[in-house]
């Protein structure tokens, strides 16, 4: 079967879309992650100062909404004579966003842990970053992973906001050959697809990360 | 036993919450090899006497001697030295719940003592086998029942070669029926020669291990002694009414 001029086109673009797509979810979704897990072990442990850093950056991240913050990222640190490439603007900014929201859920998962937990790894002659580390972060991680599952698929839809910074990844490309042929719905049903696509992969993996975290009995006394 | 000089000793701690005075000039030594039961009403100030002794409660003041050698308790390394050697078993457990039986030995052993990961599992597979749950190092906390948790807990502070093992009403967090398992394995440490500090309202662990009785009530050692001194019939001193009252309550529930 021979695919129209159209198709072909598009489907040649969107497959070069859907690369910058994933080159920009995979890092976004491990830095935030990292970030969230940093920002939420400090926020809950962290002393005084370090708490209102990170309590700051949540603030300001999730009180912003993400088109302003790759604005001023892509459009405005050029007054400070910082420049970033369209690619590295996205990547950054998806990730503190998303880091902001994971800490939230880290957060939330540290704090539900019981005081008991800690007690006995102190008990043992465990430092207090050993047993932040070994102890309450491997639990916190495995309650908080239903929370950052979602996060992170939140991440693949907002993603397709790269292209507002002139990144052109799946859903830029898509617009470009949609405004040439004026064939919206076409296009963009079938960029739907496309993002159905990666969030099934994306749940995929995270029920493999699930089943890989799970411990019997955890988390439901 | 008691020409030795003393392994612990423990000098007119005090600690208070708020208004609130816990604990009221507690001393007491501890030799090698000896077993301290301490008994006293609820609210007494056991557990925080237990908890100041390792510093997961740091005492307002007094001062607390390991092997001869004063604790700073400013210095995070004096505490984490501190309770490497000493031992702590709590009412409700407190395993580690994202680890196997094995993890929850391994993980002190690797990450306190830094001894490689064969030969700590050696090691937890001995601790295992000696509290009898050989075939339960893959079972996860929520697999078990409490009192294998509870010899899971103590298989784990024992790995850690403690100078002192203190246990916290060890017993009191258990169905009547498991209760037994976990007496028999703390009195086979008993007759190892393990040096104990205990609170427990256990009958048979008070007459039948203490080396002493401590009487605690509002945060003072009321009254203290042997408890062939202590709990012989026709003595009227309050560990004697304290056991009475115990042993009708046991009699009750059996
Ligand atoms: N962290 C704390 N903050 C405030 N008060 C506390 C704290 N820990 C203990 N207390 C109080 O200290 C008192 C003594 O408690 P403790 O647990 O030492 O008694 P206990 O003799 O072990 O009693 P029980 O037999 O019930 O275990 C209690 O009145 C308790 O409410
Ligand atoms: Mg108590």
């Amino acid at each position: 079967m021979e695919l129209s001029p159209f198709y072909q086109e598009l489907i040649t673009s969107l497959n070069r879309g859907l690369m910058m797509s994933i080159a920009l979810i995979i890092p976004s979704v491990i830095g935030g992650v990292l970030i969230g897990v940093l920002a939420g072990a400090t926020r809950t442990f962290g002393n005084p100062v370090i708490r209102k850093v990170g309590d700051t950056y949540a603030a300001i991240f999730r009180g912003t909404p993400l088109v302003v913050q790759l604005f001023i990222l892509y459009f405005g640190l050029p007054n400070l004579g910082i420049y970033l490439s369209p690619y590295v603007a996205a990547v950054v900014g998806f990730t503190l966003c998303s880091g902001a929201y994971q800490s939230e859920y880290i957060r939330g998962a540290l704090l539900s842990i019981k005081r008991g937990q800690y007690l006995g790894a102190q008990a043992l002659g465990f430092t207090t970053f050993q047993a932040i580390f070994w102890i309450i972060v491997p639990q916190a991680v495995r309650r908080a992973i239903h929370g950052c599952g979602n996060e992170i698929i939140y991440l693949i839809k907002y993603s397709s906001l790269a292209f507002i910074v002139t990144c052109i990844e799946l859903t830029g490309e898509g617009k470009t050959i949609a405004t040439e042929y004026f064939r919206f719905t076409e296009v963009f049903t079938i960029i739907g697809l496309y993002y159905l696509a990666l969030v099934t992969v994306a749940i995929f993996i995270l029920k493999k990360i699930e089943q890989r975290l799970y411990v019997p009995g955890f988390g439901r006394s | 036993m008691n020409d030795s000089s003393p392994i612990l000793r423990v000098n007119n701690i005090t600690k208070s919450f708020g208004d609130n005075t816990i604990l009221n000039g507690v001393s007491f030594d501890l030799v090698k090899g000896e077993i301290k039961v301490l008994i006293g009403p609820s609210g007494g100030g056991k557990s925080t006497l237990l908890q100041c002794i390792n510093c997961l409660v740091v005492p307002d003041s007094g001062d607390i001697e390991l092997e001869n050698e004063q604790i700073d308790f400013s210095s995070k390394q004096d505490l984490y030295s501190l309770r490497q050697r000493v031992g702590m078993i709590f009412q409700d457990f407190n395993l580690f719940d994202h680890l196997t039986a094995l993890g929850n030995i391994t993980i002190a052993l690797r990450k306190v003592k830094k001894i490689s990961k064969k030969d700590a599992e050696q090691r937890a597979r001995v601790e295992l086998e000696q509290v009898g749950l050989g075939d339960k190092e893959d079972l996860y906390p929520a697999q078990l029942s409490g009192g294998q948790k509870q010899r899971v807990a103590i298989a784990r502070a024992l790995a850690m070669d403690p100078k002192i093992l203190m246990l916290d009403e060890p017993t009191s967090a258990l169905d009547p029926e498991l209760i037994g398992e976990v007496i028999a394995v703390i009195k086979a440490l008993a007759h190892k020669g393990m040096t104990m500090v205990m609170a427990t309202h256990q009958i048979s662990l008070i007459s039948g291990l203490a080396d002493e009785i401590l009487f605690m009530e509002q945060g003072n050692i009321v009254e203290q002694g042997p408890p062939s001194l202590l709990l012989t019939s026709g003595n009227s001193s309050k560990t004697q009414g304290f056991c009475d009252r115990l042993n009708e309550l046991s009699e009750v529930e059996a």
